[in-house]
């Protein structure tokens, strides 16, 4: 071993060890974001690394004045580019699709790694057969990455409306699907033990990246997640593949780091809403038949002014704020916290109880109520909060609705054992609701025509607003 | 690309002990962060740009040259924006939290 390789090996080594932290640094939001900062340069000493010494790791290389850099400089440049502004300028209520999209591109960046390795394996020993471990790797990076590019091209589709979020299905999918893959499996048998054909091979990866399509559009959008937390884990998988085939410890251990983080967050964000991730990817969770059969039925919605809500909690001793998805889309985080600080200073107990899965990603609101400057001591967990509603005066639902749905508690209905924030034993709810319309699920919410329950139609953020004025009055 | 059986065991024990690292790790990460973590995570596997470098540096011919172009873009993406927006995220966390308020 040369002492360059020696070196090598020793840059992977601190690198894995970073990535390491990054991960471990998120126990607690006063670490965090170091350890992404830590993270981030052993990610770029890597890279330097791999840049300056990529003639020792790759003896082949194209002995030119530059050999093949300027790929590395060029796309490196249009690659940071558009990552950083895109990065840099979306909404963090757009976050979830943004992570989707980024995903997607590393698992498209591992397929392709995987061709370009299998191409040049071709051009070096034509028609010669990999070792097995090899050529499964290969193939395992190629068909992983594929459906992660394209399963996330699709989740960011439904998450940002550009393809229905409703599960698309058609009579057969799933005649289709299982098609599919006894065709990749036979394809994968052929070219690693028959002929490594390189056409058998390009339409191993085209089926895989229709696959991924296949895959992800029967999913509804409120699941989307679910899904991009899975692929999150495949892509890491496909990287570990590819690591493998190049010998590369860094990538081995990177990869197999999120894959298997990624499979745990995965089960976390599945068990939060009781269902299992095999329900997730097939159920076809809130399809329009069920939505339909339920939601008719037109019940007696009690209205309420915002300044009667606001006196309700002006006077309360303890208000309990619920934010949904709604919150989210409106930006109403800013005002929520301003009517927070006004509740405060009226000698009122304000906290935020935050369901798992509130939003569209877990964890969706704090972060966007942490942008508000709530601070996150007042933000309590379901298990935190649940027993409590019974002595608070007011809940103040903004935007959600399946996780406070009652029907959860009952049998029959798609969301049955979904563990749920007990806003119904509040003595008074205010739900603050765009329109009259079933939730991401489509079903319809009891709570709503509780007695103890006043609704305030309208987009949350106006909403909010004419609260903190109400209070302000009070 | 003769593979010994001490390599192959050796990828081995390193693929078992990075995923019980994996898993130990994202346990103890409260729900709060775990939007960052799915992002972190993300970025971490932005490390694909590594080999999309080292096949970059091999390719020959145009096709394998724009394949390659290409999975060192999308690397890229990957590996910037997913640290960038984890940024942007565990900011609004940061030097917060005391019983403020």
């Amino acid at each position: 071993m040369s002492t360059l390789e020696i070196l090598t090996f020793l840059v992977w080594l601190v690198a894995s060890v970073t990535f390491i932290f990054a991960l471990k640094f998120l126990a607690s939001p006063k670490t965090a974001r170091t350890g992404n900062l830590l993270g981030a340069a052993g990610m770029a000493l890597i890279v330097l690394w791999t840049f300056f010494t990529h003639d020792a790791t790759s003896p082949e290389a194209d002995p030119g004045m530059f050999g093949n850099w300027w790929i590395i400089i060029v796309g490196g440049a249009i690659g940071a580019v558009i990552g950083w502004f895109s990065a840099k300028r979306v909404a963090m209520t757009a976050m979830p699709q943004m992570v989707a999209i980024f995903n997607g591109a590393g698992g498209g960046a591992a397929a392709l790694v995987a061709v370009v390795e299998f191409l040049r394996d071709q051009e070096l020993h034509p028609g010669e057969l990999l070792p097995l471990a090899f050529i499964i790797a290969t193939l395992l990076g190629a068909i992983i990455g594929s459906v992660s590019l394209t399963g996330s091209i699709v989740a960011w589709g439904k998450l940002q409306g550009v393809i229905a979020s409703r599960p698309v299905r058609y009579p057969g999918s799933q005649i289709v699907t299982g098609l599919l893959f006894l065709v990749l499996i036979g394809l994968a048998v052929y070219v690693a033990v028959i002929e490594p054909s390189t056409p058998l091979f390009l339409l191993f990866v085209v089926l895989a990246l229709i696959l991924g399509v296949q895959l992800t559009m029967p999913i509804g959008g409120a699941d989307m997640p679910v899904v991009i937390s899975l692929l999150n884990a495949y892509t890491g998988i496909a990287v570990a593949a590819t690591g493998f085939v190049l010998s590369n410890y860094a990538l081995l251990i990177a990869g197999t780091l999120v894959g298997a983080s990624g499979t745990i967050l995965t089960q976390l964000m599945t068990r939060a809403m009781n269902r299992s991730l095999v329900n997730v990817l097939f159920a076809g969770f809130g399809t329009g038949g069920e939505a339909a059969a339920a939601g008719e039925g037109e019940e007696q919605l009690r209205e309420i002014s915002a300044e009667d809500a606001a006196v309700l909690m002006a006077y309360g001793k303890r208000v309990v704020i619920v934010p949904g998805y709604g919150m989210a889309v409106a930006q109403a985080q800013g005002p929520v916290r301003e009517l927070m600080d006004l509740l405060i200073s009226k000698g009122v107990d304000v906290q935020f109880a935050i369901h798992p899965v509130a939003g569209r990603m877990p964890g969706h609101m704090n972060v966007l109520l942490a942008e508000a400057n709530v601070p996150y001591d007042r933000l309590k967990e379901m298990d935190e909060i649940n027993d409590d509603f019974a002595d608070t005066d007011v809940a103040l639902v903004i935007g959600a609705n399946d996780v406070v749905n009652p029907l959860a508690r009952e049998e029959g209905s798609p969301i049955s054992g979904m563990p749920i924030l007990n806003v119904d034993q509040a003595q008074n709810v205010i739900v603050l609701k765009r329109g009259r319309g079933t939730g991401f699920a489509g079903i319809p919410n009891p709570l709503f025509s509780n007695e103890k329950t006043a609704m305030l139609f309208g987009d949350a953020k106006p909403s909010v607003e004419n609260l903190v004025a109400g209070v302000k009055q009070a | 690309m003769e593979l010994t059986a001490f390599e192959l065991l050796s990828a081995l024990f390193i693929l078992v002990l990075a995923a019980f690292v994996g898993y130990e790790v994202v346990s103890k990460v409260p729900t709060m962060l775990h939007t960052p973590l799915m992002s972190g995570a993300n970025a971490v596997h932005g490390v694909i740009v590594v080999g999309a470098m080292l096949v970059a540096s091999t390719a020959h011919g145009p096709i394998a040259i724009v394949l390659a172009l290409v999975a060192v873009i999308l690397g890229t993406i990957n590996v910037v924006g997913g640290f960038v927006v984890t940024d942007r995220m565990l900011e609004m966390f940061k030097g917060r939290g005391g019983g403020r308020g």
